[in-house]
């Protein structure tokens, strides 16, 4: 890389990190603003019932209450736009019933919105939201996709027959994949559900909403992963209001996972309200509201078959799958279980043939969306199973069947990237390289002899593989537009070098964890030579950021950090122009390196500061050049980027209880280009540990009916420290060829990797003592795993 | 009805009228605006609210600001002195200890509790002492590596002391 000047590839300390650790991060919820009133809901109790009666008549006189609406009062609204478009197969378009602010005639899960209280206090607007007497018929309710498609399976929307939104396939026509199947030597068959997870953000969605009726401006502080997105969508789709006389901040965000990209009811609704109070309200979700609130992840009930052929090569995939959407299609629910997971069926691997069919299902629950990894997970939980199956069935080494598929190595440059049988061109890969790595950090000849020898004892040991790879870098606008998108996704990056030669930079990507400010700030550094106490990255607000489409899908460094690189070129190139006048040259005998501008083949040069402060104080200055040093620009990529890796899990299952114990868990991840490694790695750790809390511990309980039994922290058990034991991680590294950077993307990857390794893991351990099982259900609680034992 | 508390906060004296059923979590954030103080659940589960309550990690979120009356309490906002960050605020730092930073003001009151009685704590009994506390981006291995660093480094200081004494 050019012009490099110490900072890429270094374990930077973060720079974000000291108004954290002393309590002074600034959250949503911190914020109080004059004139602060408090909003809170009334929610359904029922997961489908008709709205016969809301008497609101006693709660409108309690102490502090300001005002009260019901979804009457909105029914003249837009409900709450869904992004993306997915078709069904014979062309119609899906079916989007209306998500409307509040509900007015029936409720369809659990948590629907029926009424806003709006008090001088939270307190005061509990306990007048307790006194709001809504009168219900409840009806019966559906939660499970597949039931929720058969014949007389009661209807969630009246517009959308069989509970369907849309059914879709992907890949070979399903004669040809059917055929290979037929001729395959052996085919490995698992029906299994891949369960509902809740993100659980540990902070809690959160707003606060004015409206300046002086300026005719609204401010909303929103709990987002993309402010300018949910700019867009409640001014254009919902609301009607104009985008520039709305500000929307996104402060301090306490993780999101996927379930903050979301534009949600709440947000639109408490803008409204605002309008119509003139104050502030601000409303920040209890736990128990986030769980039945908060847009949920999974939730796919698959048959998936692979045949090979006597050596154990692939032939065919054929997948069918029932996705549960919720009682409503959220910003990107229809484009989850389609796009983001038909599309990576491929792997890393070369099946011939595959065919992936899915039907989109509305029940009465939550709304499924995006959940870390979102699509890229449940495709790779597919896979992995299948063919580490697969190898038991056919007395083969789990490791050694998947070298003998893997694509060969391409490093997208002088050799092309990857068509697939899915609709994708992968950018550049080297999977044999990744086991290799993981199987010799795992010592595995040593651990298969250790297994034996645990096979009479009390404790038996599992290893279990995933080798994974994930679309990231999202996305190819024209792409993603063809394929249902809405919106562009682009990103904007804004540098602007200030006279004293300081950089602020203003990027559309949002930090949540990420630590943005310091990788960012690490390349702009790297790149103008500059200190990186002299640079700045501003994110989240609307006012200050041009305009973005935030974080999610692995894109802030492939997209977003491209888009700064973009700016930076350009601030160079002028540079140039300044420095030439100055030096007497001409711009194109200047280089630029390590902060200076300078006269090729001499030592006549100018420093970035000198040429800064001449950008603004244009003395001595070209012609034709406007004064300044300050661009923006958006970076469109021209492909997805795809992370790959190798997790490989070790665990002890106790013979007598079904416990499982996570004894190791080694991770080789190829994210391309690395900026901070420290950072890469924390990304890695807290996304491995999300998915073996899928593996084992967690999944949303819906009973009969339609309520979530595990709703709150004592219930939904998500990994804890004692849980887990340290990731051992590792990279390797092939960069993408298509963006700057050279940079794919870390954070889903541990996530999309983990949970199928875990799970054949425990697996492995039962067949080592010849039990019979194909699967066990997550999470793989002991109950389960000592039932499967006794097969 | 309100009642009156008068308590010691990161050093300060303070005194209120409050409603009895002002939870003490509230107390810190919206009437001393002391918002290092988080709320990440309604269960006790998730230790984001943690403080050192009389000398203990305490979950701020399961008093009443009355029962805090008299009581003597640090919350993050009160651990670095003179602008020297303690210790275990340096190993979150050092060690990648946080990201989103939602937890981290609870994880470290509670590593300072756990320091408190067991001065070199094993990886596991680190693990053991964070049963209360909930993070969600980490995985914990970097939360453990930053408590280890705080324990490394508070022995030093101790053992420099001592030196200096004799």
């Amino acid at each position: 890389m050019s012009n490099t000047n110490g900072f890429i590839g270094k374990s930077v300390k973060r720079v974000e990190d000291k108004r954290f650790i002393t309590g002074h991060g600034h959250y949503t919820d911190d914020i109080i603003l004059p004139r602060q009133t408090f909003a809170i809901f009334v929610r359904s109790h029922y997961a489908h019932a008709k709205i016969l009666d809301i008497d609101t008549a006693a709660a409108r006189t309690m102490p502090g209450v300001i005002a009260i609406y019901t979804g009457a009062d909105v029914a003249h609204i837009n409900g709450v736009p869904c992004g993306w478009q997915v078709n069904f197969k014979n062309g119609d378009i899906m079916k989007e019933p209306k998500h409307p602010l509040l509900v007015a005639d029936k409720a369809r899960h659990v948590g629907d919105g029926v009424a806003i209280v709006i008090a001088e206090s939270k307190e005061e607007a509990t306990e007048a939201a307790q006194a709001v007497h809504v009168e219900y018929e409840e009806l019966p309710c559906v939660v499970d996709a597949y039931k929720a498609v058969q014949p007389g399976a009661p209807q969630v929307h009246d517009d959308a027959p069989a509970n369907t939104s849309f059914d879709w396939a992907l890949g070979n026509p399903i004669e040809e994949v059917n055929a290979a199947l037929s001729a395959s030597a052996h085919v490995t068959t698992l029906e299994f559900v891949n369960q509902r997870m809740v993100p659980n953000a540990i902070e809690p969605r959160s707003y606060n909403s004015s409206y300046d009726p002086s300026t005719e401006k609204y401010t909303l502080y929103t709990s987002s992963q993309n402010p300018h997105l949910i700019r867009l969508l409640m001014c254009a789709f919902v609301l009607g209001i104009p985008e520039h006389k709305v500000r929307v901040v996104s402060p301090d965000v306490g993780g999101g996972f996927g379930s903050k990209i979301f534009h949600y009811a709440e947000e639109a609704l408490l803008t409204w309200c605002s309008g119509k109070i003139g104050r502030p309200i601000k409303w920040t979700a209890e736990r128990s509201e986030s769980f039945v609130t908060d847009a949920h992840g999974r939730d796919h009930v698959t048959k998936a078959e692979m045949g090979f052929d006597k050596n154990g090569m692939i032939t065919a995939l054929r997948v069918k799958t029932f996705a549960n959407l919720g009682a409503y299609l959220s910003t990107l629910g229809p484009c989850i279980p389609t796009w983001l997971h038909g599309t990576l069926l491929q792997g890393l691997y070369t099946t011939p043939k595959i065919n992936v069919d899915v039907t989109g299902v509305f029940t009465n629950t939550t709304a499924v969306d995006a959940y870390r990894g979102a699509g890229r997970p449940e495709a790779t939980y597919i896979l992995e199973r299948l063919v580490s199956l697969g190898a038991h069935e056919m007395n083969m080494d789990p490791a050694e069947i998947r070298f003998k598929n893997f694509i060969p190595p391409f490093n997208g440059v002088s050799e092309p990237g990857y068509v697939t049988q899915v609709a994708l061109q992968y950018d550049s890969g080297n999977y044999e390289g990744v086991l290799k790595k993981g199987l010799e950090k795992l010592g595995y000849a040593e651990l298969l002899k250790k297994q034996q020898e645990a096979v009479n004892s009390d404790k038996l040991i599992g290893i279990g593989f995933s080798t994974y790879i994930e679309a990231c870098g999202v996305a190819p606008s024209a792409v993603a537009g063809a394929l249902g998108a809405r919106a562009g996704l682009y990103e904007v990056g804004h540098v602007r070098v200030q006279p004293t030669g300081k950089v602020s930079v203003y990027t559309g990507a949002h930090s949540h964890g990420q630590g943005h400010e310091t990788t960012f700030a690490q390349v702009v550094a790297d790149r103008l030579g500059i200190s990186m106490d002299d640079v700045i990255i501003e994110h989240g607000d609307t006012e200050s950021v041009a305009f973005g489409m935030g974080t999610y899908g692995s894109r802030s460094l492939a997209v977003g950090g491209s888009a700064i690189v973009k700016s930076i070129d350009k601030i160079i190139e002028k540079g140039k122009k300044i420095a030439a006048h100055k030096l007497e040259a001409s711009a194109d005998d200047i280089e630029f390196a390590s902060g200076k501008f300078t006269v090729k083949g001499t030592d006549k040069s100018l420093g970035f500061g000198d040429v800064a402060l001449t950008a603004y104080v244009p003395h001595i200055y070209p012609q034709d050049l406007e004064p300044g040093l300050d661009f923006s620009s958006f970076y469109d990529p021209t492909n997805f980027t795809y992370p790959f890796g190798c997790h490989i899990a070790v665990v002890e299952v106790d013979k007598d209880t079904g416990k499982v114990t996570l004894k190791r868990f080694v991770s080789i991840d190829d994210v391309g280009n690395i900026i901070n490694p420290m950072i890469v790695d924390g990304q890695i750790h807290g996304g491995v540990v999300q998915g073996i809390g899928q593996a084992l511990f967690e999944g949303a309980e819906y009973d009969e009916h339609g309520q979530l039994t595990n709703a709150s922290y004592m219930n939904y058990c998500m990994p804890r420290a004692d849980d887990v034991p340290m990731i051992e991680t590792g990279t390797q590294i092939t960069p993408c060829p298509h963006n700057p950077l050279g940079v794919k993307g870390a954070g889903e990857a541990g996530t999309i990797g983990s949970t199928p390794a875990v799970v054949n893991a425990v697996l492995d351990a039962l067949w080592s003592a010849g039990h019979n099982v194909k699967d066990i259900r997550m999470p793989m609680t002991s109950e389960r795993v000592w039932t499967a034992m006794q097969l | 009805m309100s009642m009156n508390i008068s308590l010691t906060v990161n050093g300060v004296r303070y005194s209120h009228n409050v409603e009895p059923r002002l939870l003490l979590v509230y107390y810190l954030r919206d009437v001393l605006r002391l918002t290092g103080t988080h709320v990440g659940c309604d269960t006790s589960s998730c230790g984001a609210c943690n403080i050192i309550l009389n000398g203990k990690a305490t979950k701020s979120c399961t008093l009443l600001a009355v029962q805090a009356d008299n009581a003597v309490i640090t919350t993050i906002e009160g651990l670095a002195k003179d602008g020297e960050l303690h210790p275990l605020q340096e190993g979150f730092k050092q060690c990648h200890g946080l990201q989103c930073g939602f937890c981290t003001p609870g994880m470290i009151m509670t590593s300072v509790d756990l320091l408190q009685w067991n001065p070199d704590p094993t990886e596991m009994e680190i693990r053991e002492a964070l049963e209360g506390n909930f993070c969600r981006c980490t995985g914990y291995h970097n939360i453990v590596r930053a408590i280890q660093y705080g324990a490394e480094k508070m022995s030093a200081i101790k053992s420099t002391q001592k030196e200096a004494i004799v």
